[in-house]
Protein backbone atom coordinates (compact mmCIF):
# COMPACT_ATOMS: atom_id res chain seq x y z
CA UNK A 1 0.00 0.00 0.00
CA UNK A 2 0.80 3.51 -0.74
CA UNK A 3 2.42 6.05 1.87
CA UNK A 4 0.02 7.31 3.71
CA UNK A 5 1.47 11.61 4.12
CA UNK A 6 1.83 12.12 8.00
CA UNK A 7 -0.05 15.46 7.74
CA UNK A 8 -3.37 13.68 6.94
CA UNK A 9 -6.55 12.79 9.29
CA UNK A 10 -8.77 10.33 8.22
CA UNK A 11 -12.45 9.10 8.72
CA UNK A 12 -13.01 5.32 9.25
CA UNK A 13 -15.36 5.42 5.94
CA UNK A 14 -11.97 6.48 4.10
CA UNK A 15 -12.24 10.38 3.80
CA UNK A 16 -8.95 12.57 4.46
CA UNK A 17 -8.33 16.09 5.25
CA UNK A 18 -5.78 18.59 5.27
CA UNK A 19 -5.27 21.41 7.19
CA UNK A 20 -3.78 23.85 4.75
CA UNK A 21 -1.88 27.23 6.16
CA UNK A 22 -4.84 29.81 5.03
CA UNK A 23 -6.65 27.19 7.73
CA UNK A 24 -8.93 25.71 5.10
CA UNK A 25 -9.54 21.69 5.27
CA UNK A 26 -8.78 19.79 1.62
CA UNK A 27 -10.64 16.60 2.02
CA UNK A 28 -10.24 13.95 -0.41
CA UNK A 29 -10.49 9.85 -0.10
CA UNK A 30 -7.78 7.64 0.79
CA UNK A 31 -5.08 5.66 -1.42
CA UNK A 32 -7.20 2.32 0.30
CA UNK A 33 -10.62 3.56 -0.74
CA UNK A 34 -9.73 3.84 -4.17
CA UNK A 35 -8.76 0.85 -4.12
CA UNK A 36 -11.44 -0.92 -2.84
CA UNK A 37 -13.76 0.90 -5.52
CA UNK A 38 -11.83 0.32 -8.59
CA UNK A 39 -11.74 2.56 -11.56
CA UNK A 40 -13.57 5.41 -10.74
CA UNK A 41 -16.05 7.29 -13.73
CA UNK A 42 -17.83 9.70 -12.09
CA UNK A 43 -17.88 12.03 -8.93
CA UNK A 44 -20.57 14.41 -8.24
CA UNK A 45 -19.31 17.28 -6.88
CA UNK A 46 -20.70 19.55 -4.21
CA UNK A 47 -21.28 23.04 -5.25
CA UNK A 48 -18.96 26.08 -4.11
CA UNK A 49 -20.89 27.77 -1.46
CA UNK A 50 -22.66 25.12 -0.01
CA UNK A 51 -22.48 24.38 3.78
CA UNK A 52 -21.95 21.02 4.92
CA UNK A 53 -21.90 19.28 8.05
CA UNK A 54 -18.98 16.92 9.51
CA UNK A 55 -20.08 13.27 8.95
CA UNK A 56 -22.86 14.39 6.34
CA UNK A 57 -22.81 12.63 3.16
CA UNK A 58 -21.57 15.66 0.46
CA UNK A 59 -19.76 13.95 -2.50
CA UNK A 60 -20.35 10.82 -4.66
CA UNK A 61 -17.65 8.62 -5.90
CA UNK A 62 -18.91 6.20 -8.82
CA UNK A 63 -16.85 3.36 -9.93
CA UNK A 64 -17.81 1.01 -12.57
CA UNK A 65 -18.78 -1.22 -9.68
CA UNK A 66 -20.27 1.06 -7.14
CA UNK A 67 -21.30 4.73 -5.79
CA UNK A 68 -20.12 5.57 -2.40
CA UNK A 69 -20.96 8.41 -0.15
CA UNK A 70 -17.90 10.90 0.49
CA UNK A 71 -18.80 12.46 3.96
CA UNK A 72 -17.42 16.13 5.14
CA UNK A 73 -14.31 15.72 7.98
CA UNK A 74 -15.09 18.38 9.40
CA UNK A 75 -18.43 21.50 8.96
CA UNK A 76 -18.04 24.52 7.05
CA UNK A 77 -18.74 26.02 3.55
CA UNK A 78 -17.38 24.71 0.63
CA UNK A 79 -14.79 27.25 -0.94
CA UNK A 80 -13.25 25.21 -3.84
CA UNK A 81 -14.43 21.89 -6.23
CA UNK A 82 -12.19 19.90 -7.96
CA UNK A 83 -13.73 20.24 -11.20
CA UNK A 84 -10.97 19.04 -13.25
CA UNK A 85 -12.48 15.06 -11.62
CA UNK A 86 -15.62 15.94 -14.14
CA UNK A 87 -13.05 14.76 -16.88
CA UNK A 88 -10.55 12.57 -15.32
CA UNK A 89 -11.97 10.80 -12.23
CA UNK A 90 -9.54 8.11 -12.82
CA UNK A 91 -6.99 10.74 -11.63
CA UNK A 92 -8.16 10.08 -7.96
CA UNK A 93 -7.21 5.96 -8.89
CA UNK A 94 -3.88 7.59 -10.11
CA UNK A 95 -2.81 10.21 -6.99
CA UNK A 96 -5.69 9.84 -3.96
CA UNK A 97 -3.64 12.29 -1.85
CA UNK A 98 -2.49 15.01 -4.26
CA UNK A 99 -4.12 15.67 -7.35
CA UNK A 100 -7.09 13.65 -6.79
CA UNK A 101 -8.25 15.89 -4.10
CA UNK A 102 -12.33 16.26 -4.08
CA UNK A 103 -13.19 19.78 -2.28
CA UNK A 104 -11.97 22.20 0.20
CA UNK A 105 -13.50 23.50 3.14
CA UNK A 106 -13.55 26.91 5.56
CA UNK A 107 -14.19 25.05 8.54
CA UNK A 108 -16.64 26.67 11.01
CA UNK A 109 -15.62 24.24 13.99
CA UNK A 110 -12.44 23.16 13.11
CA UNK A 111 -10.90 21.97 16.59
CA UNK A 112 -13.53 20.12 17.84
CA UNK A 113 -14.53 18.12 14.52
CA UNK A 114 -10.72 17.06 13.97
CA UNK A 115 -10.35 15.67 17.52
CA UNK A 116 -12.98 12.76 15.98
CA UNK A 117 -10.53 12.46 13.04
CA UNK A 118 -7.77 9.30 12.81
CA UNK A 119 -3.91 10.22 12.65
CA UNK A 120 -2.34 7.93 9.85
CA UNK A 121 -1.32 4.64 12.15
CA UNK A 122 -4.47 4.96 13.91
CA UNK A 123 -6.04 4.79 9.97
CA UNK A 124 -3.88 2.28 8.71
CA UNK A 125 -4.79 0.34 12.10
CA UNK A 126 -8.74 0.56 10.97
CA UNK A 127 -7.98 -0.75 8.03
CA UNK A 128 -6.56 -3.56 9.00
CA UNK A 129 -8.45 -4.61 11.02
CA UNK A 130 -11.29 -4.30 8.51
CA UNK A 131 -9.60 -6.82 6.81
CA UNK A 132 -9.57 -9.16 9.55
CA UNK B 1 -18.48 -23.49 1.01
CA UNK B 2 -16.77 -21.35 -1.51
CA UNK B 3 -15.78 -23.32 -4.40
CA UNK B 4 -12.41 -23.04 -6.33
CA UNK B 5 -11.63 -23.82 -10.06
CA UNK B 6 -8.38 -25.46 -10.94
CA UNK B 7 -6.99 -21.97 -11.90
CA UNK B 8 -7.56 -20.41 -8.50
CA UNK B 9 -3.94 -20.18 -7.41
CA UNK B 10 -3.01 -18.85 -11.16
CA UNK B 11 -5.50 -15.88 -10.15
CA UNK B 12 -3.80 -15.20 -6.69
CA UNK B 13 -0.70 -15.30 -8.34
CA UNK B 14 -1.39 -12.69 -10.77
CA UNK B 15 -2.51 -10.08 -7.35
CA UNK B 16 -6.36 -10.89 -8.64
CA UNK B 17 -8.59 -8.96 -6.57
CA UNK B 18 -11.17 -11.93 -5.57
CA UNK B 19 -15.03 -12.24 -5.35
CA UNK B 20 -17.50 -14.83 -4.24
CA UNK B 21 -19.23 -15.52 -7.62
CA UNK B 22 -22.69 -17.91 -7.12
CA UNK B 23 -20.20 -19.55 -4.51
CA UNK B 24 -17.37 -19.65 -6.27
CA UNK B 25 -14.00 -17.66 -5.87
CA UNK B 26 -13.33 -16.17 -8.52
CA UNK B 27 -11.47 -13.41 -9.97
CA UNK B 28 -13.03 -9.63 -10.06
CA UNK B 29 -9.81 -7.68 -11.83
CA UNK B 30 -6.18 -8.23 -11.71
CA UNK B 31 -5.80 -4.42 -11.35
CA UNK B 32 -7.81 -2.46 -13.80
CA UNK B 33 -11.02 -3.59 -14.77
CA UNK B 34 -11.35 -0.84 -17.29
CA UNK B 35 -7.94 -1.92 -18.84
CA UNK B 36 -9.05 -5.69 -19.31
CA UNK B 37 -12.44 -4.25 -20.82
CA UNK B 38 -10.17 -2.42 -23.28
CA UNK B 39 -8.19 -5.31 -23.53
CA UNK B 40 -10.55 -7.56 -24.95
CA UNK B 41 -11.94 -4.60 -27.03
CA UNK B 42 -8.91 -3.94 -28.77
CA UNK B 43 -6.77 -7.01 -28.19
CA UNK B 44 -6.96 -9.85 -26.62
CA UNK B 45 -8.29 -11.21 -22.88
CA UNK B 46 -9.01 -14.52 -21.15
CA UNK B 47 -11.74 -15.21 -18.60
CA UNK B 48 -11.78 -18.57 -16.41
CA UNK B 49 -14.99 -19.43 -16.65
CA UNK B 50 -14.61 -22.79 -15.48
CA UNK B 51 -17.16 -22.19 -12.67
CA UNK B 52 -19.82 -22.89 -15.74
CA UNK B 53 -21.15 -25.89 -15.73
CA UNK B 54 -20.65 -28.48 -18.62
CA UNK B 55 -23.25 -31.62 -18.88
CA UNK B 56 -23.07 -33.92 -21.45
CA UNK B 57 -26.38 -35.57 -22.77
CA UNK B 58 -26.39 -38.89 -24.01
CA UNK B 59 -28.88 -41.30 -25.69
CA UNK B 60 -30.59 -42.14 -28.65
CA UNK B 61 -33.49 -39.95 -27.84
CA UNK B 62 -31.54 -36.88 -26.72
CA UNK B 63 -32.62 -34.51 -29.88
CA UNK B 64 -36.26 -35.46 -28.97
CA UNK B 65 -35.57 -34.82 -25.16
CA UNK B 66 -33.96 -31.59 -26.11
CA UNK B 67 -36.95 -30.47 -28.12
CA UNK B 68 -39.13 -31.01 -25.28
CA UNK B 69 -36.48 -29.20 -22.89
CA UNK B 70 -35.90 -26.38 -24.73
CA UNK B 71 -37.55 -23.23 -25.61
CA UNK B 72 -35.53 -22.91 -29.37
CA UNK B 73 -35.59 -25.40 -31.65
CA UNK B 74 -33.02 -28.03 -31.33
CA UNK B 75 -33.72 -29.07 -34.97
CA UNK B 76 -32.26 -25.93 -36.16
CA UNK B 77 -28.78 -27.80 -35.05
CA UNK B 78 -28.09 -29.47 -38.40
CA UNK B 79 -24.21 -29.93 -38.71
CA UNK B 80 -22.10 -31.61 -36.25
CA UNK B 81 -20.14 -29.21 -33.95
CA UNK B 82 -22.96 -26.30 -34.11
CA UNK B 83 -24.07 -24.43 -31.54
CA UNK B 84 -27.22 -22.98 -30.24
CA UNK B 85 -28.14 -20.70 -27.29
CA UNK B 86 -31.68 -21.11 -25.79
CA UNK B 87 -34.05 -21.01 -22.61
CA UNK B 88 -34.69 -23.46 -20.41
CA UNK B 89 -38.31 -23.15 -19.01
CA UNK B 90 -41.04 -23.83 -16.45
CA UNK B 91 -44.39 -24.87 -17.01
CA UNK B 92 -45.56 -21.19 -16.50
CA UNK B 93 -43.15 -19.88 -19.36
CA UNK B 94 -40.20 -18.43 -16.20
CA UNK B 95 -36.89 -18.73 -17.62
CA UNK B 96 -35.20 -21.46 -15.39
CA UNK B 97 -31.47 -20.53 -17.24
CA UNK B 98 -30.18 -20.09 -20.32
CA UNK B 99 -27.88 -22.13 -21.92
CA UNK B 100 -25.72 -22.89 -24.68
CA UNK B 101 -26.12 -26.20 -26.23
CA UNK B 102 -23.72 -28.02 -29.11
CA UNK B 103 -24.67 -31.16 -31.11
CA UNK B 104 -21.81 -33.39 -31.53
CA UNK B 105 -23.79 -36.65 -32.76
CA UNK B 106 -27.24 -37.99 -33.21
CA UNK B 107 -26.55 -39.82 -29.26
CA UNK B 108 -24.76 -36.78 -27.77
CA UNK B 109 -24.98 -33.01 -27.45
CA UNK B 110 -23.49 -31.17 -25.00
CA UNK B 111 -25.05 -27.84 -22.45
CA UNK B 112 -23.20 -25.24 -20.68
CA UNK B 113 -24.83 -23.84 -18.06
CA UNK B 114 -24.48 -21.30 -15.27
CA UNK B 115 -22.58 -21.65 -12.09
CA UNK B 116 -24.75 -20.01 -10.24
CA UNK B 117 -28.02 -22.03 -11.64
CA UNK B 118 -25.97 -25.49 -10.98
CA UNK B 119 -28.17 -27.10 -8.49
CA UNK B 120 -31.33 -26.46 -9.76
CA UNK B 121 -30.53 -27.01 -13.79
CA UNK B 122 -29.34 -30.53 -12.99
CA UNK B 123 -32.15 -31.30 -10.79
CA UNK B 124 -34.41 -30.38 -13.76
CA UNK B 125 -32.30 -31.93 -16.60
CA UNK B 126 -32.47 -35.02 -14.87
CA UNK B 127 -36.17 -34.93 -13.88
CA UNK B 128 -37.07 -34.09 -17.27
CA UNK B 129 -34.43 -36.47 -19.13
CA UNK B 130 -36.25 -39.93 -17.44
CA UNK B 131 -38.57 -40.36 -19.81
CA UNK B 132 -36.33 -39.69 -22.86
CA UNK B 133 -33.70 -42.30 -21.47
CA UNK B 134 -31.06 -39.62 -21.68
CA UNK B 135 -28.30 -40.06 -19.51
CA UNK B 136 -26.83 -37.02 -17.84
CA UNK B 137 -23.28 -36.55 -17.62
CA UNK B 138 -22.21 -33.90 -15.51
CA UNK B 139 -18.19 -32.79 -16.51
CA UNK B 140 -16.81 -31.12 -13.27
CA UNK B 141 -13.14 -32.88 -14.82
CA UNK B 142 -13.15 -30.17 -17.72
CA UNK B 143 -12.30 -26.40 -16.99
CA UNK B 144 -13.04 -23.43 -19.40
CA UNK B 145 -10.86 -20.81 -20.56
CA UNK B 146 -12.91 -18.22 -22.94
CA UNK B 147 -10.42 -16.12 -24.95
CA UNK B 148 -11.79 -13.04 -26.45
CA UNK B 149 -10.86 -9.67 -28.80
CA UNK B 150 -9.72 -9.04 -32.20
CA UNK B 151 -6.75 -10.98 -31.95
CA UNK B 152 -8.03 -13.41 -29.54
CA UNK B 153 -8.03 -16.34 -32.50
CA UNK B 154 -5.09 -16.32 -33.88
CA UNK B 155 -3.24 -15.89 -30.56
CA UNK B 156 -5.31 -19.07 -29.41
CA UNK B 157 -4.02 -21.07 -32.64
CA UNK B 158 -0.30 -20.29 -31.96
CA UNK B 159 -0.32 -22.71 -29.43
CA UNK B 160 -2.38 -25.02 -31.67
CA UNK B 161 -1.33 -28.71 -33.39
CA UNK B 162 -0.92 -27.64 -36.87
CA UNK B 163 -4.12 -30.14 -37.98
CA UNK B 164 -6.08 -28.48 -34.42
CA UNK B 165 -4.82 -25.63 -35.90
CA UNK B 166 -6.55 -25.40 -39.19
CA UNK B 167 -9.74 -26.42 -38.01
CA UNK B 168 -10.12 -24.50 -35.05
CA UNK B 169 -9.00 -21.60 -38.11
CA UNK B 170 -12.00 -22.79 -40.22
CA UNK B 171 -14.44 -23.50 -37.90
CA UNK B 172 -17.47 -21.32 -38.35
CA UNK B 173 -19.17 -18.47 -35.55
CA UNK B 174 -21.41 -20.39 -33.26
CA UNK B 175 -20.03 -23.88 -33.80
CA UNK B 176 -17.05 -25.98 -32.23
CA UNK B 177 -14.52 -28.61 -32.95
CA UNK B 178 -11.94 -30.85 -31.03
CA UNK B 179 -8.37 -31.20 -31.56
CA UNK B 180 -5.35 -31.60 -28.92
CA UNK B 181 -7.64 -32.84 -26.00
CA UNK B 182 -9.35 -29.51 -26.42
CA UNK B 183 -13.28 -28.44 -27.19
CA UNK B 184 -12.61 -24.72 -29.11
CA UNK B 185 -16.21 -23.16 -29.52
CA UNK B 186 -16.03 -19.89 -31.46
CA UNK B 187 -18.92 -18.86 -29.17
CA UNK B 188 -18.19 -15.90 -26.44
CA UNK B 189 -20.07 -13.22 -23.69
CA UNK B 190 -18.64 -10.24 -25.28
CA UNK B 191 -19.44 -9.27 -28.42
CA UNK B 192 -16.16 -9.89 -29.76
CA UNK B 193 -14.79 -12.99 -32.29
CA UNK B 194 -12.64 -15.40 -30.02
CA UNK B 195 -13.28 -18.85 -28.44
CA UNK B 196 -14.34 -20.71 -25.46
CA UNK B 197 -11.94 -23.75 -24.62
CA UNK B 198 -12.88 -26.57 -22.78
CA UNK B 199 -10.07 -28.18 -21.47
CA UNK B 200 -9.73 -31.62 -19.14
CA UNK B 201 -8.35 -29.74 -15.60
CA UNK B 202 -5.22 -31.15 -15.46
CA UNK B 203 -4.26 -29.33 -18.36
CA UNK B 204 -5.82 -25.69 -17.62
CA UNK B 205 -3.30 -24.17 -15.63
CA UNK B 206 -0.54 -25.06 -18.31
CA UNK B 207 -3.18 -23.69 -20.84
CA UNK B 208 -3.77 -20.36 -19.26
CA UNK B 209 0.02 -19.58 -18.89
CA UNK B 210 0.57 -20.39 -22.52
CA UNK B 211 -2.37 -18.24 -23.56
CA UNK B 212 -0.58 -15.29 -21.33
CA UNK B 213 2.75 -15.77 -22.56
CA UNK B 214 1.26 -15.50 -25.92
CA UNK B 215 -0.02 -12.03 -25.07
CA UNK B 216 -3.63 -12.89 -23.97
CA UNK B 217 -4.70 -10.89 -21.18
CA UNK B 218 -6.55 -12.05 -17.82
CA UNK B 219 -9.22 -10.52 -17.36
CA UNK B 220 -12.14 -10.63 -14.60
CA UNK B 221 -15.93 -10.94 -14.01
CA UNK B 222 -15.96 -7.15 -14.30
CA UNK B 223 -14.65 -6.58 -17.20
CA UNK B 224 -16.58 -9.91 -18.43
CA UNK B 225 -20.18 -7.77 -16.72
CA UNK B 226 -19.53 -4.35 -18.82
CA UNK B 227 -18.49 -6.73 -21.84
CA UNK B 228 -21.81 -8.41 -22.04
CA UNK B 229 -23.93 -5.36 -21.09
CA UNK B 230 -22.23 -3.24 -24.06
CA UNK B 231 -22.94 -6.15 -26.17
CA UNK B 232 -26.38 -6.52 -25.05
CA UNK B 233 -26.54 -9.89 -23.73
CA UNK B 234 -28.72 -10.82 -20.83
CA UNK B 235 -27.44 -12.19 -17.44
CA UNK B 236 -29.35 -14.50 -15.56
CA UNK B 237 -30.81 -13.80 -12.24
CA UNK B 238 -30.20 -9.75 -13.03
CA UNK B 239 -31.95 -9.60 -16.45
CA UNK B 240 -34.64 -12.66 -16.04
CA UNK B 241 -35.33 -15.55 -13.86
CA UNK B 242 -37.92 -17.90 -13.21
CA UNK B 243 -40.73 -15.21 -12.80
CA UNK B 244 -39.54 -13.77 -16.37
CA UNK B 245 -40.88 -14.88 -19.77
CA UNK B 246 -38.40 -15.06 -22.84
CA UNK B 247 -40.88 -12.33 -23.78
CA UNK B 248 -40.52 -9.67 -21.39
CA UNK B 249 -36.65 -10.44 -21.50
CA UNK B 250 -35.76 -9.27 -24.74
CA UNK B 251 -35.51 -12.48 -25.52
CA UNK B 252 -38.18 -13.23 -28.09
CA UNK B 253 -35.36 -13.80 -30.75
CA UNK B 254 -34.64 -17.59 -28.92
CA UNK B 255 -38.30 -18.98 -29.35
CA UNK B 256 -39.21 -21.44 -31.91
CA UNK B 257 -42.76 -21.51 -32.11
CA UNK B 258 -42.78 -23.69 -35.04
CA UNK B 259 -45.92 -26.02 -35.33
CA UNK B 260 -46.09 -29.28 -33.53
CA UNK B 261 -42.99 -29.12 -30.83
CA UNK B 262 -44.50 -28.82 -27.47
CA UNK B 263 -41.67 -27.73 -25.35
CA UNK B 264 -42.00 -27.07 -21.59
CA UNK B 265 -43.57 -23.65 -20.99
CA UNK B 266 -44.76 -23.27 -24.81
CA UNK B 267 -48.15 -22.93 -23.65
CA UNK B 268 -47.90 -19.88 -20.90
CA UNK B 269 -45.85 -18.11 -23.64
CA UNK B 270 -48.69 -18.59 -25.66
CA UNK B 271 -51.06 -17.50 -23.75
CA UNK B 272 -49.03 -14.97 -22.71
CA UNK B 273 -47.91 -13.51 -26.21
CA UNK B 274 -52.22 -13.63 -27.14
CA UNK B 275 -53.23 -11.64 -24.25
CA UNK B 276 -50.28 -8.72 -24.79
CA UNK B 277 -47.16 -9.03 -23.25
CA UNK B 278 -47.31 -6.68 -20.38
CA UNK B 279 -43.09 -5.75 -19.51
CA UNK B 280 -40.72 -5.31 -22.14
CA UNK B 281 -37.05 -4.82 -22.09
CA UNK B 282 -35.17 -2.04 -23.41
CA UNK B 283 -32.03 -0.66 -24.13
CA UNK B 284 -30.66 2.33 -22.65
CA UNK B 285 -28.12 5.24 -23.15
CA UNK B 286 -27.58 8.29 -20.49
CA UNK B 287 -26.14 10.88 -21.82
CA UNK B 288 -24.93 13.25 -18.74
CA UNK B 289 -22.80 12.07 -16.28
CA UNK B 290 -23.03 9.59 -13.83
CA UNK B 291 -23.88 5.35 -13.73
CA UNK B 292 -26.90 3.42 -14.27
CA UNK B 293 -27.35 0.64 -11.66
CA UNK B 294 -29.37 -2.23 -11.37
CA UNK B 295 -32.28 -1.63 -8.80
CA UNK B 296 -32.78 2.01 -10.02
CA UNK B 297 -36.12 3.36 -10.83
CA UNK B 298 -37.64 4.19 -14.30
CA UNK B 299 -39.78 6.31 -15.09
CA UNK B 300 -41.94 6.67 -18.05
CA UNK B 301 -45.36 7.61 -19.44
CA UNK B 302 -46.69 4.40 -19.12
CA UNK B 303 -45.87 3.73 -15.88
CA UNK B 304 -42.42 2.78 -13.27
CA UNK B 305 -39.78 -0.02 -14.66
CA UNK B 306 -36.46 -0.44 -12.97
CA UNK B 307 -32.88 -0.75 -14.41
CA UNK B 308 -31.63 -4.56 -14.58
CA UNK B 309 -28.68 -4.81 -15.28
CA UNK B 310 -26.79 -1.08 -15.68
CA UNK B 311 -22.84 0.44 -15.99
CA UNK B 312 -20.75 2.72 -17.17
CA UNK B 313 -19.73 1.51 -20.64
CA UNK B 314 -15.62 2.03 -20.97
CA UNK B 315 -15.66 2.16 -24.45
CA UNK B 316 -18.34 4.66 -25.10
CA UNK B 317 -17.89 6.30 -21.65
CA UNK B 318 -21.77 6.73 -20.53
CA UNK B 319 -23.90 4.46 -18.58
CA UNK B 320 -26.14 2.33 -20.34
CA UNK B 321 -28.16 -0.60 -19.44
CA UNK B 322 -31.23 -2.75 -19.38
CA UNK B 323 -34.35 -2.09 -18.11
CA UNK B 324 -37.70 -4.14 -17.62
CA UNK B 325 -40.45 -1.06 -18.48
CA UNK B 326 -44.46 -1.17 -19.15
CA UNK B 327 -45.08 -1.82 -22.91
CA UNK B 328 -45.24 1.01 -25.25
CA UNK B 329 -43.01 3.52 -23.43
CA UNK B 330 -40.11 4.73 -26.07
CA UNK B 331 -40.19 8.15 -24.81
CA UNK B 332 -40.04 10.37 -21.92
CA UNK B 333 -38.05 7.96 -20.03
CA UNK B 334 -36.03 8.97 -16.85
CA UNK B 335 -34.09 7.46 -14.20
CA UNK B 336 -34.12 8.14 -10.97
CA UNK B 337 -30.39 8.64 -9.65
CA UNK B 338 -30.45 9.69 -6.16
CA UNK B 339 -33.27 11.17 -5.61
CA UNK B 340 -32.98 13.15 -9.19
CA UNK B 341 -34.71 12.44 -12.44
CA UNK B 342 -32.35 11.89 -15.24
CA UNK B 343 -33.07 11.43 -19.33
CA UNK B 344 -32.64 8.51 -20.69
CA UNK B 345 -32.58 7.40 -24.44
CA UNK B 346 -34.19 4.55 -25.24
CA UNK B 347 -31.92 2.29 -27.88
CA UNK B 348 -31.68 -0.28 -30.13
CA UNK B 349 -28.88 -2.68 -28.46
CA UNK B 350 -26.57 -4.40 -28.74
CA UNK B 351 -24.60 -1.10 -27.52
CA UNK B 352 -21.10 -2.36 -28.98
CA UNK B 353 -20.19 -4.90 -31.51
CA UNK B 354 -16.67 -5.60 -32.74
CA UNK B 355 -14.58 -2.92 -31.06
CA UNK B 356 -17.23 -0.48 -32.32
CA UNK B 357 -20.16 1.79 -30.79
CA UNK B 358 -23.27 0.75 -32.74
CA UNK B 359 -25.40 3.02 -35.25
CA UNK B 360 -27.95 4.88 -32.73
CA UNK B 361 -25.74 4.63 -29.66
Amino acid sequence: MNEIPGDLKFMKSHEWARVEDNGNVTVGISDHAQGLLGDLVYVELPSVGDEVKAGNACAVVESVKAASDVYAPVSGEVVAVNAALGDKPETINEDAYGEGWIFVVKPSNLAEDTEELLDPDAYAESIEDDEH
Amino acid sequence: MTQKTILNDAHRALGAKMVDFGGWDMPLNYGSQIEEHHAVRRDAGMFDVSHMTVVDLHGARTREFLRHLLANSVDKLKARGKALYSCMLNEQGGVIDDLIVYFLAEDFFRVVVNAATHDKDLAWIGKQAKAFDVKVAERADLAMIAVQGPNARAKAQSLLSPATREAAAKVGKFAAIEGDGLFIARTGYTGEDGYEIIVPEADAVALWNKLKDAGVAPAGLGARDTLRLEAGMNLYGQDMDEAITPWEAGLAWTVSLEPGRDFIGRAALEKQKDEGVPRALVGLVMDEKGVLRHGQRVATPQGDGEILSGTFSPTLGKAIAFARVPAGANAGVEVDIRGKLVPVRLVKYPFVRDGKACEGI
